[in-house]
Order: C-alpha cells, then structure tokens, then sequence
C-alpha cells in the first residue's frame, strides 16, 4: 500500500498553522458522521488536540437532497489546548445544495468550500427549495470555492472495478476525504487500516473506498487545485498515551472499570433512546468482562431490572435520555426507599417530550434534582468533557456502593456524540472501589446504618441468616419493618437526605480556575466546561479579572461553593436551559446571580459567551 | 452462595414475626399455607429463596415469607425479578401478583417475562376486583360487572389470564384454586419443578369487595359439575359421577359429551400438557367461556425444552470467557488506535 500511504512531495505551498476547524456537511446518506470521524481519527494519531461536534437529524433518512436531511461533522483540531469544536470553520466540504445553505453562514471569510458540482442541477436546486444556482450568482464571492466533480470523478476512479454506479457514487465521501488529507498533509494509513477492518468481509468496497480517497488525494496534487496546504503540528498535551474517546464510549469504560475495581458484576438494564443507545451497544460487546445487559421491554423493566439486579449484588445500571428519565422516575423513588446502590445515567437532549431527539440540551437539571414523588434526593454528578465521562461512572459507582444510595449522571448529546483524545490512565490511576456485603447474622438489621456513611447493610440473597424483606412502603428505623408511626416517618425522611448529604465529606472542595477572586465569576456545569472554559481564557487575556467554577457534582454541592460565590462583584450562569443551575444557586446561596440561556439544540460559541461577559461587565 | 448439606426446614421456617394483616377470611390465608408448606419439600436452601411481588392485597405476600423478599412497586414485579434472575440464576424466584398488578399496570412485564422464560414462579392470585383500592374492576372482572368506578356496568371484555399466558408462549401454565388446597400444593410442586417461567392462575376469593368470585366453581355441588382437573396422560373426564368429557370433533374443535350409550372414554382427549402445539392449551384454555363447557384447573402446559433465559445470556458470558479469555482492563482501555505523546 506504500503508493497510496506516502506523502508525496508538493509543489505547492504548505503553511503552518496553530490550528484549523473543518466541517463535512452532506445528506444523511451521503456518509458524513464516517467521512468526519474518519479525519478525527487520523489527526488524533497525529497528535493534534481535538474536539468534535457531529450534527445529525433525528430522521435516519429524510428525502435525500432536502435540508431535513442535512447531517453534519465538526472538527476543531490544534497543536494548542482545544475546548471547543470552534465557532466558525476554516473549511466546508458541501455534498450538495441544501449542506451549502444550511453551513454556509459558519463558514469564515476567505475560507475554503468544496462543493461537490454535479449535485447543483436543476432538481438538486429544487430539493433545497434555492432557486439560483448559488455557484453561479457570486453569492460565494467572499469564500475559496473549489467546485469538483466529485460524482464524475469518483466513477472515473472506480470505473474498472466492475461496480453498479450507485455503489461507486457511494465512495464520494471518501474522495472528500482524500482531498482533505491532501490539504492537511495528512497520512491515509490510519483510514486504510480501518476501511480494511471495516469491509473485511467484502474485499472490493474495501477497495472501492481506499482507491477513492487515494483519487481525491491525487486529485488536488495533480491539478494543484489548492495552490496551498496546511501543516497543524502535534499539541503540546501530558505525556502518556492517548486514544480518541467520545463521551458515550467513555461511560462504558467507565463502568466495566467500575466493575472490575469493585468485584462486582456490571448488570445494564436498558431501553434503546437517543442519544444513550451507544453505551448499550459498547457494555454489549464486553461479555468477557462478565457484564451483563439486558434490552428490556420498556424505561421501567429497564430500571427495574437494574433496581433487582442491585439487591442481588451486582453494580447496577440503566441509561436513558430525558423521555426514559421522566419514565423511570417511580423506580427511583424505590431505589431511594430501599437504599440500594444504582448508577442511572440521562444523556440529556432536547425537549419537552420527543424534543430534539438527536440535538444536546441541560434541561434535566431540575428533574434529576427533585423529579419524583415526595422528598427523595439522590446524588447528582456531570460530566464535563467526553473524556471525564469515565471518571464520572467511576465515582458514581462509587458513591452508589459506599452510601447505598441511586446515583444520577448528566451527561448530554453534545458529550455523547462528541470526542476528545483521552490520556488512558495506568492501572495504579484507577481508585479502587471497596464493597463489602453484610454476611454476619448477629444483631443484623436490614435498616440498621453505618455512623459514618448512614448506609445501610448491602445483604444479599444467599446469604443465610440474613434473609429479610424490603420494599417501598416506609419501614421502621433499623428494623426495617413495616410503619405508619408519623414520628418514625418523619425520621426516616430526614434520614435519607442527611445520607445524601453527608456525601459532602467525601467530594473534594471546588477551585476557581483563572482569578480567584475578582469581577466575575462564571459557574457552569455539564457540557458547556469547554466553552466557558475558551471564553474566560479570552477574556481574561484581555486584562479581565474573571474566574471560572465549572461544578461536577451538583447534588450534594460541594461544601465551599456559597464561600468561592461572594469572592467576585458578580455571577454569570451559562446554561442551555432556561436557567435551572441559576436558579438552584439563587435559592441555596442568594445570590444575585444572572444567567445566559441558550435553548436551541446547540452548544454555546465562544463569542456569545464573551459578549455576555463584556455585558455583565458593563464594557 | 452456601452449598454446604441442606438443613430440614418445616413450614415454621418459613413465617415471619410479621402480623398478617390481610381481612379475615381472605382467600389469600390459604394460598400463604400452601405456599410455606410447600417451600420445606423443595430442597432449597431457605436463604436462596426470593419471593418478588408488585402493589395490591397479594402483593403483601412477601412480608410474611421468611425467606429474602422484595415488595416493589406496581406491575413492575416480574422486572425485578428478571433483574435477580439475570444477575443470580441459581436464586429460587417466586413472585406474587394479582389480577391488576400482573395484567393491568403490568401487563407488559408480564407478557416479556413468560416469552423471555426466565425462571420465576408466578402466582397470580385473581379475585377478579382491585381490593386494595376498596373495590374498583379489574381486567379480569366479568363483562357488565357493577363496581365502585362502575356503576352502571363495566364495558370492558375480561382477559382470561391462561390463555393470555400461553399467548405470550409461557412454558408453564397452570390454574388452581385457594379453598382446593390438595390440588394447589401439586399445582406449587409442578411449577417449582418447572425451569423455565411457571405461570399459576390461582382464583382467590375476596370475601369483602367481590365475595363468591368463584362461587359457580367453589361450591360443593357445582365443583364437579363445572369444574375439570387436568391430568397429563389422563382423558378429560368430569361430572359429579364422571360420566361427562371432552372430545375432539372431527372438524379440530372440541366438544362436552356424556360418557355411555356407546361412548367411552378412550374416545375422550387424553390430556398431554407436553403437546408440542399452541393451539392445544389454548383450547383448553378458552373453554370456560363456552356454555356447558367445564372451568379447567390444573396444569394445561409443561413444556420443557426451552432454555432460561438467564442460562442463555449468562452461557453466553461464559462461552465468550473461554473463548477471549477473562477481560483485561488495561488492554481495553488501551483498545483501538493509540498514540503516545512524550
């Protein structure tokens, strides 16, 4: 493969840049999320720091051509620290009309379009409802067009193959790609490798595939169609080795590094939902690691079975998205009754109902907090980026097994779906997790609590003499036994939040990145950690003094976060919801905190972030 | 899991401390005594006992069951129970349910439990009326039937509980009776020698909101009359002087026919609860709503080939453990394409 693997030398000119965002933007059939996971992948390898952002419709094919069907990857990648899949790109490739008017505006002046020509005919115009052919009325002016025949050449390329032309037409993407790498000087090896796994089984896809990009490759060094190419070095990241991770993938791993640091069986009772059905496919796949999963009939069984699975003594789970939360909220609730240990993951999406299946939002907050039927808190942690996913499920396994206690993760689709190279930590990095099961009969009770933790006995069955009866009806202190006494209810109700609480001792206080005290503080929790995180940089670049509070666990909140509040003259709460971590903060610290909301299926760009700033700051 | 020589356990082994607090006179007393006397002959260890229930008068149950219960929440029962069975194959999982809990709210439960065949044991204790609520219909309530939240009739068609069970391909499907306690305990022995999902109908009176539920089947005279007591291998007879049964007719129904005047019973259908077709049980199963047909009892199907579906997701773990090898941590997290930055 050395001929199609070599970078062959260029006349062109090659610049070096600190760092470029580029965006594949076609219909959803056209291979998108692939074509731009594919280019991750690659620049990972290479060392640059990434972040990703893949934007698909919740349709899995809308009529092809239309702007429904429009699915789009992001690619921010840099030999500097990235946070974020950037605000405008450096490079669109465009598959067809509708990708070009539903992406054009994100592009930057100057910046580089490849539009793929021979889809601007006259139907293809109409399908995305534009009535002049935008590649011909100098709408474009302002860019770097490179229209390419990419249907034509690519049948050029494959013409001897013996393929039907659909099939040839559907190695475009990887033409795109070719030519990206080109601009880019990117090697194709790691994308050889994975189109030889991928199509293993059907030798002349595989080749189909490798001899398109290699086309789209030799393509630009032939015609010299770009006049320039791109050098990004490697970043400057912690030494280690690294693999590229997207939140979901994260979670998993997360989870059977649980189970093996615990001893306990990993059970995953689930229910397929957007966007948390990957997790379920990933635990799927390690049964040699003992984990079970089980796709139950509904959200319930789902949660149920979890719930059984834990009082047996397994670390149990189920992941859901918001509709499945809102179902599983009863099962919560006896969670909290019976005091078992169980790690309910909600990779959050947009709503209300249906929502936005396939596009991130944070507006589960409040319902994690206090979604269910009387008082019955549960831990709340949030993951911040794809990478602390998987110390998210570690340490919520964790404090599920030491507290007896459900747990709630937040995670969103943003995280999902989005990757980042992740350091993979040495085995003496990953914290063990102690469990011990009750075996002892003497002056055994089910309900009777360790002083430290307020936990209860995990007493499973089989284990004789300790045979006893749980369940959702209030129980007697320590006995565990059934009862209605008004004074015992209250202290059991009081009991089960103190539990909660006295998870405080056991999370670490919080620091402010940047100043730490000063002007403004930014609080932020979840998926917007990179954002705020590459706008208070800016900011504080400009001589600002501002901090930055990014919390992780949200309930209980760590024991300092009311003292680090009233270092700075003001508060800023950036979330993509209508306000509810703002709320929660004005209630429990009253504080005169402000917000900046963003409900549109979409993270925060860096510029709103930093206008909002200025704003707040009365510049 | 303690594997050391089974100790003796008699029916004492298995009360609890706890006050029954069902009304006197409920049925579900019986059902309780035939249960804990049961439980001693099975050969379990009393610690590996699990008794799982949902919300409703039945669902009680495991709080005067000294073995490791669960009462969850409702209709959700056979999840959970689902959940222990996947996690612990080797527990001995009985759930109680009632008409509402396992067919209503649960119905859905229900139906994916018996198709999966984990291996839970199933009494569904149907008094066909919500008795917890104080008196509203239940799914299995007659057509018409005048309740609290219908006074003026209910509309809805009852489900029979048997056949919706072999419907849903249970494995096991029996019916007995609370007052029939000789027969019940059979009926708890078959189920506890079956693997797979063991699905027992009990009809169960409720002496305060729907009083004589079952009294055309319960009363002396009308037993024998109207009732049938499925035996495998045996021809299906009834009749206070066994001088009725039940034949095939040539078109594939069934018909009740009174034995003598040239009929005997080697022209009756010799009950096979082995019968390989759905269609046999079902038959059987819809035969009560016939006129002059007999209300079955007893075990209308055993089938007993099919795995558990425990074994077959925890078979699978183990086959994939030998075939890969137990899981190393390191190399998966190492797993895919890696890069080192030094």
């Amino acid at each position: 493969m050395s001929t199609l693997t070599d970078i062959p030398s260029s006349k062109t000119k090659r610049e070096v840049l600190e760092q470029a965002v580029i965006r594949f933007a076609g219909d959803s059939g056209d291979g998108m999320q692939i074509t731009g996971s594919q280019f991750t992948n690659t620049v990972a390898l290479y060392g640059n720091d990434i972040a990703t952002f893949p934007d698909y419709p919740a349709e899995i094919r809308a009529p092809a051509g239309t702007i429904p069907g429009v699915s789009g990857f992001q690619l921010h990648f840099s030999s500097a620290e990235v946070y974020t899949p950037g605000d405008a790109v450096d490079v669109l490739v465009a598959m067809n009309p509708a990708a070009l008017k539903v992406n054009v505006a994100d592009l930057k002046p100057n910046g580089i379009l490849i539009v793929n020509s021979d889809s601007f005919e006259e139907s293809d115009l109409r399908k995305a409802h534009v009535t002049v052919n935008p590649l011909e009325d100098n709408s474009l002016d302002k860019f770097r067009v490179f229209p390419v025949e990419l249907q034509r050449l690519t049948r050029t390329a494959l013409q001897n193959l013996g393929l039907d032309a659909k099939s040839m037409d559907r190695c475009k993407n990887f033409f795109a790609l070719g030519m990206c790498y080109w601009l880019y000087n990117r090697s194709m090896d790691p994308t050889v490798r994975w189109i030889d796994d991928k199509f293993n089984k059907k030798p002349l896809l595989a080749e189909a595939n490798k001899l398109a990009m290699q086309a789209g490759y030799s393509y630009c060094e032939a015609t010299e169609a770009f006049q320039i190419s791109y050098e990004i070095p490697p970043a400057q990241l912690t030494p280690g080795t690294y693999r590229n991770l997207s939140g979901n993938q994260a979670l998993a791993l997360g989870f059977v590094a649980a189970s093996q640091k615990s001893g306990l069986k990993l059970f995953l009772g689930s229910y397929p939902i957007t966007p948390a059905s990957d997790i379920l496919h990933e635990l799927s796949k390690y049964k040699n690691f003992g984990v079970l999963t089980f796709q139950a009939e509904d959200e319930i069984a789902a949660i149920t079975s979890a719930i059984g699975a834990a009082y047996s003594g397994a670390l149990a789970l189920t992941t859901t998205s918001g509709p499945g939360m809102a179902l599983k909220t009863e099962a919560l609730g006896l969670a909290v009754a019976t005091e078992l240990p169980l790690v309910v993951c909600d990779i959050q999406r947009g709503g209300p109902s249906t929502g936005l299946p396939t596009k991130t939002e944070q507006a589960d907050l409040l319902q994690a907090l206090f979604g269910r039927n009387s008082e019955a808190p549960i831990p709340v942690l949030a993951a911040a980026t794809p990478g602390d996913c998987f110390w998210i499920a570690m340490e919520a396994s964790r404090i599920a097994v030491k507290y007896m206690v459900p747990v709630i993760i937040l995670s969103d689709g943003y995280l999902a779906n989005g990757a980042e190279p992740w350091r993979i930590p040495t085995p003496q990095e990953i914290p063990a997790i102690p469990v011990k099961f009750e075996t002892n009969p003497d002056g055994f009770f089910p309900y009777r609590r360790d002083p430290n933790t307020l936990a209860r006995p995990w007493a499973i069955p089989g284990t004789a003499g300790l045979e006893h009866r749980i369940g959702g009806l209030e129980k007697q202190e320590t006995t565990g036994n059934v009862n209605y006494e008004p004074l015992n209810h209250e202290k059991m109700v009081r009991m089960r939040a103190a539990k909660v609480e006295a998870v405080r001792q056991d999370i670490p206080n919080v620091m402010p990145t940047g100043d730490p005290e000063g002007d403004l503080l930014l609080v932020s929790w979840g998926s917007t950690y990179g954002s705020v995180t590459q706008a208070v940089k800016a900011q504080r670049a400009k001589g600002r003094k501002i901090g930055h509070l990014h919390l992780r666990y949200l309930n209980p909140l760590p024991g300092n976060v009311g003292e680090v509040l009233k270092r700075y003259r003001r508060v800023l709460v950036p979330e993509l919801n209508m306000g509810q971590l703002l709320w929660l903060l004005r209630a429990k610290y009253l504080v005169d905190a402000v917000g900046l909301n963003k409900i549109q299926g979409r993270p925060f760009k860096q510029n709103e972030l930093e206008q909002k700033i200025e704003e707040v700051l009365g510049l | 899991m303690t594997t050391s020589a089974l100790p003796p356990l008699t029916r004492k082994d298995f009360q609890t401390d706890q006050e029954v607090r069902w009304c006197p006179g409920c049925g579900d007393y019986a059902i309780l005594a035939a249960v804990q006397s049961v439980f001693p002959e099975l050969g379990v260890r009393r610690e590996n006992f699990v008794v799982v229930s949902g919300i409703g008068c039945s669902s009680r149950f495991p709080y005067y069951m000294n073995t490791y219960g669960f009462h969850t929440i409702h209709g959700r029962a056979p999840a959970v129970a689902t959940g222990i069975k996947i996690a612990h194959p080797e527990l001995e999982v009985w759930m109680a349910t009632g008409d509402g809990d396992a067919l209503a709210i649960g119905g859905n439960h229900t139906i994916h439990m018996l198709r999966r065949n984990v291996g839970i044991k199933v009494l569904l204790f149907n008094n066909r009326i919500y008795g917890l609520t104080k008196g509203q219909y239940s799914p299995t309530s007659e057509f018409q039937k005048i309740t609290k939240s219908t006074p003026y009739g209910s509309a809805d068609r009852p489900f029979n509980p048997v056949s919706l069970a072999i419907g849903a391909e249970a494995t096991f499907v029996a019916r007995s009776v609370d007052i029939f306690q000789a027969h019940l305990k059979d009926t708890l022995r078959a189920a506890a020698a079956h693997r797979g999902s063991a699905f027992v109908e009990i009809l169960q009176n409720c002496n305060i909101f729907n009083d004589g539920a079952w009294t055309g089947l319960t009363e002396k005279d009308a037993r024998s009359e109207h009732v049938i007591q499925l035996e495998h291998g045996k021809p299906l007879v009834f009749g206070k002087n066994r001088d009725k049964g039940v034949r095939r007719k040539p078109d594939g129904d069934i018909e009740v026919v009174a034995l003598g005047n040239g009929i005997s019973e080697s022209d009756l259908i010799v009950h096979d609860a082995h019968h390989p077709r759905p269609s046999y049980a079902f038959l059987l199963s819809h035969m009560e709503v016939r006129p002059g047909f007999p209300t079955p009892i007893g075990v209308l199907r055993a089938w007993d080939d099919l795995p558990r579906y425990e074994d077959v997701v925890n078979g699978q773990v183990a086959g994939i453990i030998q075939q890969k090898g137990p899981g190393d941590l390191s190399k998966l997290l190492r797993g895919g394409d890696v890069w080192e930055v030094k």
